[in-house]
């Protein structure tokens, strides 16, 4: 029986090994120019809004469907009645902006288009410091047409989280990112993509940040890791709310306080915003909410814990009028707050 | 213990291959890090650093054993005629180099170092063979750091191919150029991109700058060195070179197609059918399918080539060859040469423009020479080699030019002296359909009987005008200038100047071309490059006309003369005819000599 299970364990390590033993002898170069190849034709070049002093009105994108589902960075460029889309083979489309999540400040696109190239995220990688990236991006606008991406090589230099910031503003996202050594944060690189040395997509290129700390201009992706379920969420069309960091907040926002309205205690990362009470004679009252409702929506967008519900409401006047989907008895029930009579 | 042998046996047989395999791998990365240092050292060998004195510096790299070295325009013109390059050899060694040619708009310039004929000179290859993901680096100066005589190596990925960079507000324009991540900084201009393997495949010179200064940001561009060959021959010249139009704009239309927007009705491709609204398919032996793709093919070839197009109107495809024009007058490229584009220096630089991102090249900013480096002394003209530059304008060294006219006249002389021809010379001729003849080309008169017809040239009045025979687009005119070009020495034949070397329809074949202007004509002759043999004499009654062509074939000897006697005439897209020479006289009348003497 011992035997057995040495004579096992032993044949297990001998067929690892003979797995290992081939990975050292690939043709480097001819790898890497297919690889390039192929990384390219999954790029895709955007064109919207921009244009003005510093703000390029082009950045890029991946496909992330056969269907023509386009994962970019979220930013002024798809602020733009047409967006326009042209592919590693030069075709043009129009693109829909399908949706957003803010927090990670990624967008996903849609054309009407078949059997496309793509990325399969389910293959996603997730490099560490000292490993070799390679970034494809249309970084400066330099390809046009059907010209191919640009493809840079570098190493990992750390993973860490982000602390940085857009001219005042500090950036949404706080999680782990890929800091490169090569200088991937170009104009237009914004919604590029990081892979490893096979192809496999690693992380988003964001836009353009500075270390809060020290001023410098970051090389970093946002990993896949992270990215992954905020994805899901988008190509479900789960929409998350859209709070633009860059936007103002009211002088006098929006409060549970104000609406009159008590959550069940907030205990949880993501406690879901679960109504306890109401106060009597309150905004909340007059919307009709009750005790145990579950707020699902506001202003159509998503809110799946209690800390968005806040955020949400704060980007929004007192005064303002907040369409709210609740779940009671099982039952969608639509409600408004600040109504007017 | 029973159960610690199975155990025993097992570590042997785990650990046996996996040392294996580690012995293996390593063995692979020994290879790989000493085919790198191999590649580094062998690239390294050719590469210069380009010391301007005052005007700050560059790189460069020698492409042959002879001296010549290619740089940029950007980098050599600031530096003047005579310069200081440094090659890492033996610890460092410095020489002096001498400017030869000038590309302003392409940014290439060549110079020679002097003092030795075997220079270590880079391997070339085919820059079409570089693909975006090949390994490559670049061997050069950054920051004028080489003040010990040895480059600086960076390494990176080939990031795009066949890129196009705008002219960014001067001359400069990078067509078909390769973009790479390795470091391209301030000082690394005009130097070397080499493969993984050593191998010359590009110049560097210019980068993508933005918000962080005149510094590398992982987007700089070279030159391919396809172009550079092209316009190699140009630039051995001696001339201010010209970059090339098809006298034609092209734009793409709401189908993605590179159609005809705009043509000039006195250009070449006007002349071969390319008409507004044709569908641009192939320039240069490539497929067009972006305006950047037909500007990058117009880019690497210079003014005067012969390239092939192929265009398509209402599906069917047309396939011709074009001889490229020049966009510049003589004027206009003397003007902006002459004042050489200095983009601002990091110091002084104003806020790019809106959006601006690719602006201009990375010439080193003079307040970043660092103090005391080789090179500081003024460049004024060795002694020793004062003799090798000649000022003309129009040229950046006359005196390269003058060497190769007299390479070319050496060759025409070794078929005949010439001068000591006689007076006129008459040819007995047989055309394809067995007519025949005698054409006499005197010294001032063009004169015989051709398909029935009487003509009698007098090279006087506007000789535009006089193209007969009919159809054959002025051979009788381009014969007397092929005696002249002959007979008269080139001083005395009116101006004439070596173009460079260039091809034919045959596109494949370059010849050595010599321009000469007599009276309102230009003719071009070109010649065998390894015989030195005239082959084709084109004769342009007016610049933007077909030349009459004759190609010259059957040499042999007569009376000491050595002669064509087979003459292809074309003009425009038709050949004309096939002239068969039965009998030359050439040698002067022995009764002349004798009965001025009795006069």
């Amino acid at each position: 029986m011992q035997r057995n299970a040495f004579a096992k364990l032993g044949l297990l390590i001998v067929a690892a090994c003979c797995v290992a033993l081939p990975t050292g002898s690939l043709n480097a170069e001819s790898t890497l120019r297919e690889v390039t190849q192929d990384v390219q034709r999954k790029i895709v070049k955007i064109y919207g809004a921009g244009g003005l002093r510093g703000l390029e009105s082009y950045q890029s994108g991946s496909l992330i469907s056969p269907e023509g589902h386009i994962l970019t960075a979220w930013s002024y460029v798809l602020d733009s009645s047409v967006i326009t889309i042209v592919l590693d083979d030069g075709r043009h489309f129009v693109a829909e902006l399908s949706a957003a999540d803010p927090r990670f400040g990624i967008a996903l696109l849609k054309i009407d288009a078949q059997n496309l190239p793509y990325f399969n995220l389910d293959e996603g990688v997730s490099p560490q410091a000292g490993d070799r990236i390679l970034s494809f991006s249309n970084l400066f606008g330099i390809a046009a047409g059907d010209e191919a991406a640009s493809v840079l090589s570098g190493y990992v230099s750390a993973v860490t989280p982000l602390e940085a910031r857009r001219s005042a503003f500090p950036s949404a996202y706080h999680g782990p990112v890929l800091i490169v050594d090569a200088i991937v944060n170009n104009p237009g690189a914004a919604g590029g993509v990081l892979t490893d040395q096979q192809g496999n997509f690693a992380g988003l290129l964001g836009k353009e940040l500075r270390s809060s700390r020290n001023d410098i201009w970051l090389n970093y992706a946002i990993p896949i890791a992270q990215l992954r379920e905020p994805i899901e969420d988008l190509l479900a069309g789960r929409s998350r709310p859209v709070v633009d960091p860059e936007m103002e907040k009211p002088l006098t926002p929006l409060t549970l306080k104000h609406a009159g309205l008590v959550l069940v205690p907030d205990v949880l990362d993501k406690t879901p915003p679960y109504v306890e009470r109401v106060e009597k004679g309150s905004l909340a009252e007059s919307a009709k909410l009750q005790p145990d409702d579950l707020i699902l929506y506001a202003d159509g967008t998503l809110i799946p814990s209690q800390k968005a519900l806040i955020e949400k409401l704060s980007y929004m006047d007192r005064d303002d009028i907040v369409s709210l989907t609740v779940l009671r008895d099982g039952q969608l029930v639509e409600l408004t707050l600040n109504e007017l009579q | 213990m029973h159960r610690v042998t199975p155990l025993l046996i097992c570590l042997t047989l785990v650990s046996l291959p996996w040392l294996h395999a580690e012995a293996a791998e390593m063995d692979v990365v020994l290879k790989a890090e000493q085919a790198r240092i191999d590649a580094v050292a062998k690239a390294s060998a050719s590469t210069i650093s380009v010391f301007a004195g005052a005007a700050g510096g560059g790189s460069g790299v020698i492409i042959s054993p002879d001296g010549y070295a290619v740089t940029n325009f950007h980098v050599a013109d600031p530096a003047g005629n005579f310069m200081k390059c440094s090659m890492p050899e033996d610890g460092g060694k410095v020489y002096d180099a001498v400017i030869v040619g000038v590309d302003p708009v392409g940014d290439v310039a060549v110079i020679k170092l002097l003092g030795r004929d075997d220079f270590p000179a880079a391997e070339i290859v085919d820059s079409n063979s570089v693909q975006a993901g090949d390994w490559c680096f670049a061997v050069g100066n950054p920051f004028l750091l080489a003040t010990d005589l040895q480059p600086t190596v960076t390494w990176g990925i080939v990031s795009g191919v066949h890129r196009y960079q705008y002219p960014a507000g001067t001359l400069l324009e990078y067509t078909d150029c390769i973009q790479t991540n390795a470091a391209i900084n301030p000082g690394n201009s005009g130097g070397p991109l080499f493969n993984d393997k050593g191998q010359l495949i590009g110049i560097n010179g210019r980068g993508s700058f933005e918000k962080r200064g005149r510094v590398n940001v992982g987007v700089g561009y070279a030159i391919s060195i396809n172009q550079v060959m092209n316009f190699l021959g140009y630039l051995k010249s001696g001339r201010i070179i010209d970059h090339a139009t098809l006298g034609a704009t092209v734009s793409t239309d709401t189908e993605g197609r590179v159609v005809v927007t705009n043509i000039l009705s006195s250009s070449d491709a006007y002349r071969r059918g390319l008409r507004y609204g044709d569908e641009i398919v192939s320039f240069g032996n490539r497929e067009i399918t972006t305006v950047n793709g037909f500007k990058n093919i117009l880019g690497i070839y210079p003014r005067g080539w012969s390239i092939p197009l192929s265009y398509r109107r209402e599906g069917k495809r047309f396939d011709t060859v074009v001889r490229l024009a020049g966009v510049h007058s003589r004027r206009e490229l003397l003007e902006k040469s002459g004042n050489a584009p200095i983009p601002p220096s990091p110091e002084e630089s104003p806020a790019p423009k809106e959006g601006e991102e690719k602006e201009g090249d990375d010439k080193p900013s003079r307040p970043m020479k660092p103090p005391g480096h080789p090179g500081t002394e003024e460049a004024k003209p060795p002694e020793e080699w004062k003799h090798l530059h000649a000022e003309k304008t129009g040229y950046a060294n006359y005196q390269f030019n003058e060497a190769h006219q007299q390479r070319l006249r050496k060759a025409l002389d070794a078929l005949g002296d010439w001068g000591q021809s006689g007076e006129t010379w008459s040819m007995e001729y047989t055309l394809v359909d067995n007519d025949s003849g005698t054409i006499h080309i005197g010294p001032m008169t063009v004169e015989g009987k051709m398909a029935g017809v009487n003509h009698n040239l007098e090279m006087t009045g506007d000789l535009t005008q006089k193209l007969e025979p009919a159809g054959s687009g002025g051979l009788f005119l381009t014969l007397y200038t092929w005696k002249r070009l002959l007979k008269e020495k080139f001083e005395t034949f009116g101006e004439v100047y070596y173009l460079g070397t260039a091809p034919r329809r045959d596109f494949d074949v370059q010849y050595d071309v010599l321009v000469g202007l007599y009276d309102a004509l230009e003719i071009r002759a070109y010649f065998d490059q390894k015989t030195g043999q005239l082959m084709v004499l084109e004769m342009f009654p007016e610049s933007d006309s077909d030349p009459c062509e004759i190609e010259f074939s059957d040499y042999r000897e007569s009376d000491g003369y050595t002669l064509p006697h087979r003459m292809v005439v074309r003009f425009g897209d038709d050949p004309f005819d096939i002239v068969t020479i039965k009998k030359w006289t050439v040698a002067p009348k022995d009764n002349k000599p004798a009965s001025e003497k009795g006069a």
